[in-house]
């Protein structure tokens, strides 16, 4: 059905989801805040936590059912936000399913992290919905800010705190960038809402208007140092390190999808049409980001600060599919993010099985000669790594995901070939450090000093357990996924008056 | 025994249990391999055990093609087509032409040999590695199978990550510098060549009107590509396929693989993985871009390189002192053979190169065997810390006479039938390269007796050398099938050659006159832009 959004209660239904996870965040909150602090405790409120996800998770499944649209308004229902919202919710569970074992050996106690991190999913659910600038903002404030304390978890780690400041500083410069972004794009088009926006821009052909332009300009420096593309992407490093391990694939993964995701419908839907005005220097932020994450990648020591910089390789990835624009690469993006989502969460859930007290055994040496100890574990994290670089059948998932943007790229109607080049090229730089993780596991022997590895137990094991399975099935059966990110193109509200059709400029392509 | 296999449906699922039975036998060893309550001794043997047998039953099962096969057909055989990822356009097609026939049973051929020649040899983590090389069965019979551009394109890559653990966890010294260097030189061309293959798959769709098409048939039957785009297409085949052929100037990470990976490893690597590289130069680059790949600059540059690689492999072999390092060499010289038979592209040449494909996977699988044998022994592969051991190990130097002798190219023998075969068929089409080529044969005996002259005959000065074990039981059953079929295709390869010559008719023509249509199409419109 069709809501309309002018409608109060069609609104909330619209918005359902979203509120029943802010509800349960918030009932969680006081909950977590009425008994003592402990381990137990901490614990309950995770599980509690990881249930209010799936309950959002089979709720959306019913709105995908459904089927609805809606008329123009500040939201959008479409399938796109209903896959991002997935994503999200998955890597949130996956974040509290891994934190519950991190926090409990690192003496972490507050059990808000968990209820912190749901305002977090919020957030990026408003972000995934929004058609608004304003919700825009909403979103990624609701979401930022969720994060910056999340990244100081770890009250007693010294890096831990100067990830969270450094974390906070830069992304409220970003913050500010947006701002001012949106607030040029509002005077140059008199409105906040994307169908307006686009609609404004193809009728008047805004293209030489410098305020917009400048506001466009603006707009991708604040997502661009929101999903880290180089060269916006200095605090990555840093504060992936430092913030608990947990948290720092909710960043890689949920964050950078989040953003990713808002900075697709934005461009999508209110710039299309003046693409020749942004494609260019989208362009080469892609390819600047490909190329610096992935050579930066291949001389660290750190396992943590190398994900960091291979996360900043698939934000180049990922923006492929922004610059192409077309259906096919929205399918491309939302696989990917999904694929991504599901490797990151791997590789991370097998550094917090092997990670102890002080950040020790994060160098990527620690993992010498792991497989004679470890042998599912390491081959496990020999499946991420594949997947990561991008590698058929041992890679599963993560090839197609590569794939498919390939194939988005050659398939535009405008072909772009040589990104799509430049893309493998750069892959198989990154060839470099996701094998050397493998090669240190497999082919070095374990050091004699090394500390004794135990089998990761309970939460932790389930996540690497799941997400190996999933990489693998899905990359030799992926059919299901395939549909499904198929239909996950945003589709553009319904007129309220059926007489004067919409310009196509809402429309993808 | 056409009439048994019918009777069984043999046709219809051939191809699915060949690429199914290696993968079940791996699983079935890793499990075991966590779950056993095995001495570590026991459960190396039962590993080996089952991989033996796993692997006899895949050349059992495939052997049924070698009647099966129709001859005369130049139609697939054995198909198999099921719709696998239908949103994309990507199907499970498998089939065989009279090419693949040989390559398949080649493959199902050496890699029994293979467990029986790591059989001592393996110390730690046996299991790991047997599941490793039925995987790697699996994923090069996939690629000889292979009717669909994109399942072709994972096989392909498959083979890439267990030879890459096996060369890096069971290898020599250098293991890691050459597995690693192993996979990115693979690695980069491949992903080069996947790019290529999803333009060729939207070029087709976008003709036919549907998404992307990676059907091989269909692929073949679109011909609107630009002359320039098949240009760059073919380039980056040509990279794929001349970087695992190796063609000079691509050829470095071949002598460290080889060198470096264990016995079985180098006699997968050069007895099968090289053939990769000149099959997909059968199959796909000449055949989906004819024109690009007889243009003449083209065709001049790549029998260049080939010669270049004949002499230039022959002399930098002769210089070894390594004996493995040796034999990696003669590869690219013998492979270069191949690619000039290729691309002279008479249905001669064309013959002698397949039979110089399948020649080369025995011989030189044979002499890495030997090698790894009396590397077991006396832990050395330097020429020069053996000499006249033919008195001490007798049956070691009759075998590795007579397989040197084959590799040479001796007439008896089944080398000399594939180079006769080549240099037959390329000297109509280059004569000049083809006399320098010549000379090939003749560096490839200069290396090859001098070097079994210094080993086996020369006085035994070595005290040390006096009390080398000849050969036991389970390496001469190892070698003796190897022998019979170095012999049996020097008297009379007829059967494999008749079985061959359809299929390569076929693609002789159809590289020639669609190369010549392609021209005559290129000439009569100026802009050279046809579509």
């Amino acid at each position: 059905m069709t809501l309309d959004l002018s409608v109060p209660s069609q609104l909330m239904t619209a918005f359902a989801p979203d509120i029943v996870l802010m509800a349960g965040a918030m009932i969680l909150l006081l909950w977590s805040a009425w008994k003592k602090e402990s381990e137990a405790h901490q614990r309950s409120v995770g599980v509690a936590g990881i249930v209010l996800c799936v309950t959002v998770i089979v709720m959306i499944a019913f709105y995908i059912a459904r089927a609805d649209s809606s008329t123009p308004g500040v939201i959008a229902v479409d399938n796109f936000r209903w896959t991002a919202d997935i994503i999200f919710l998955i890597a949130a569970i996956g974040t509290i399913a891994l934190s519950m074992d991190y926090n409990a050996r690192h003496a972490i106690t507050a059990a808000e992290s968990h209820v912190l991190l749901l305002f977090a999913t919020a957030g990026m659910m408003t972000l995934a919905a929004a058609r608004d600038l304003m919700i825009v903002f909403l979103g990624i404030e609701i979401m930022s800010i969720a994060v910056y304390v999340l990244a100081g978890l770890d009250r007693r780690s010294g890096r831990s705190a100067e990830a969270a400041l450094k974390y906070f500083l830069l992304g409220a410069f970003a913050t500010g960038f947006l701002l001012y972004g949106i607030a040029l794009v509002y005077g140059a088009t008199g409105t906040t809402n994307l169908t307006l926006i686009g609609e404004r821009v193809a009728q008047v052909g805004l293209t030489s208007n410098m305020m917009l332009v400048v506001g466009i300009a603006l707009l991708i420096i604040g997502f661009g140092f929101k999903v880290a593309l180089a060269p916006f992407h200095m605090w990555a490093p840093d504060v992936y390190e430092g913030a608990p391990t947990p948290i720092t694939a909710y960043m890689a993964a949920g964050v950078k999808a989040a953003a990713f995701v808002g900075f697709f419908r934005i461009w999508i839907e209110a710039f299309q049409q003046i693409a020749p005005s942004w494609h260019g220097p989208m362009w080469w932020l892609a390819v600047v980001t490909m190329a610096v994450g992935n050579l930066v990648a291949l001389s660290q020591k750190n396992i943590k600060r190398m994900l960091a910089y291979s996360s900043i390789a698939h934000a180049g990835y990922i923006l492929v599919t922004l610059v192409v624009a077309t259906p096919a690469s929205t399918s491309a993006f939302m696989f990917y993010i999904f694929a991504y989502t599901l490797a990151t969460f791997g590789a991370f859930g097998v550094i917090v099985a092997l990670e102890r007290e002080g950040g020790a055994r994060l160098a990527i040496d620690d993992y010498a000669g792991l497989w004679s100890v470890s042998p599912w574990l390491a081959s496990a994290m020999a499946v991420f790594m594949l997947a990561l670089l991008g590698f058929p059948i041992f890679g599963g998932i993560g090839f197609l995901a590569k794939y498919l943007i390939v194939l988005a790229a050659l398939d535009a109607p405008v072909p772009q070939t040589r990104l799509a080049v430049i893309l493998v090229v750069t892959s198989v730089i990154s060839a470099g450090y996701y094998l050397y993780v493998v090669m240190v596991m497999f082919m070095r022997p374990r050091n004699e000093n090394a500390l004794p590895v135990s089998a990761p137990t309970g939460w932790t094991r389930s996540v690497i357990t799941a997400a190996a399975i999933l990489i693998l099935v899905l990359g030799i059966l992926p059919n299901s996924i395939v549909r499904w990110t198929e239909r996950s193109v945003s589709t553009p509200p319904v007129s309220s008056t059926p007489s004067a059709p919409l310009t196509n400029a809402s429309l993808v392509r | 025994m056409q009439a048994f296999l019918s009777s069984i449906g043999y046709n219809s699922w051939v191809l699915p249990a060949l690429l199914i039975i290696p993968v079940v036998g791996a699983a079935l060893l890793l499990l075991m391999g966590q779950t056993t309550r095995q001495s570590p001794d026991d459960s190396s043997h039962s590993a080996r055990m089952i991989a033996f047998g796993v692997l006899v039953l895949e050349f059992v099962v495939s052997l049924g093609l070698w009647w099966s096969f129709d001859p005369a057909n130049a139609a697939w055989q054995a198909s198999v087509d099921v719709s696998w990822i239908p949103q994309w356009g990507i199907r499970f097609t498998l089939g065989v032409d009279g090419i693949a026939l040989m390559m398949i049973l080649l493959t199902t051929f050496i890699m029994p040999l293979c467990v029986l020649g790591s059989w001592t040899s393996i110390k730690k983590k046996v299991g790991t590695y047997f599941a490793l090389m039925l995987l790697l069965t699996s994923g090069m019979l996939g690629v000889f199978m292979a009717r669909d551009l994109f399942l072709f394109y994972l096989m392909w890559e498959v083979m890439l990550v267990p030879m890459y653990f096996i060369i890096g966890i069971w290898g020599g010294e250098r293991r890691l510098y050459a597995s690693v260097k192993f996979f990115i030189y693979t690695m980069l061309p491949s992903l080069l060549m996947l790019v290529a293959i999803l333009y060729l798959a939207i070029h087709a769709g976008n003709i036919a009107g549907t998404g992307p098409n990676f059907s091989y048939d269909n692929l073949l039957a679109t011909s609107a590509l630009t002359p320039t785009a098949a240009l760059w297409l073919f380039g980056a085949f040509f990279a794929a396929f001349a970087v695992k052929v190796p063609m000079f100037p691509f050829h470095t990470w071949l002598p460290d693989a080889h060198v470096e990976a264990p016995t079985a490893g180098s006699v997968i690597l050069a007895g099968i993985m090289l053939k990769m590289g000149t099959f997909g130069f059968l199959r796909f680059a000449l055949p989906l871009f004819p024109g690009a790949a007889m243009n003449p600059t083209v065709r001049t540059i790549i029998v260049t390189l080939s010669v270049i690689g004949i002499i230039y492999g022959a002399l930098v072999a002769m210089v070894q002192p390594d004996f493995k390092k040796l034999v990696a060499y003669s590869s690219v010289s013998h492979l270069g053979f191949v690619m000039l038979g290729i691309f002279a592209l008479t249905l001669e040449s064309l013959q002698g190169a397949l039979m110089i494909m399948i020649n080369h996977g025995i011989s030189t699988g044979a002499l890495f065997f030997l090698i790894g044998m009396i590397y077991e022994r006396k832990h050395s592969r330097q020429i020069d810390s053996y000499g006249g051991i033919a008195r001490v190990v007798p049956m070691f130097a009759a075998l590795l006479t007579l397989v040197s002798l084959s590799s040479i190219g001796l007439p008896g023998l089944n080398g000399f039938v594939g180079e006769f075969l080549v240099l037959l068929g390329s000297f109509k089409v280059y004569p000049a390269f083809t006399i320098i080529a010549t000379t090939g044969v003749i560096f490839a005996a200069a290396y090859l007796l001098w070097a079994i002259q210094r080993m086996l005959f020369n006085p035994l000065d070595k005290k040390e050398n006096e009390h080398i074990p000849d050969l036991n039981w389970r390496e001469l059953s190892l070698m003796a099938p190897l022998v019979a079929v170095i012999i049996w295709l020097g008297v009379y390869p007829a059967p494999v050659l008749r079985r061959m010559e359809t299929a390569s008719q076929t693609l002789v023509t159809h590289v020639q006159e669609r190369a010549l249509t392609e021209r005559i199409a290129a000439s009569t419109s100026p802009t050279g832009v046809q579509r």
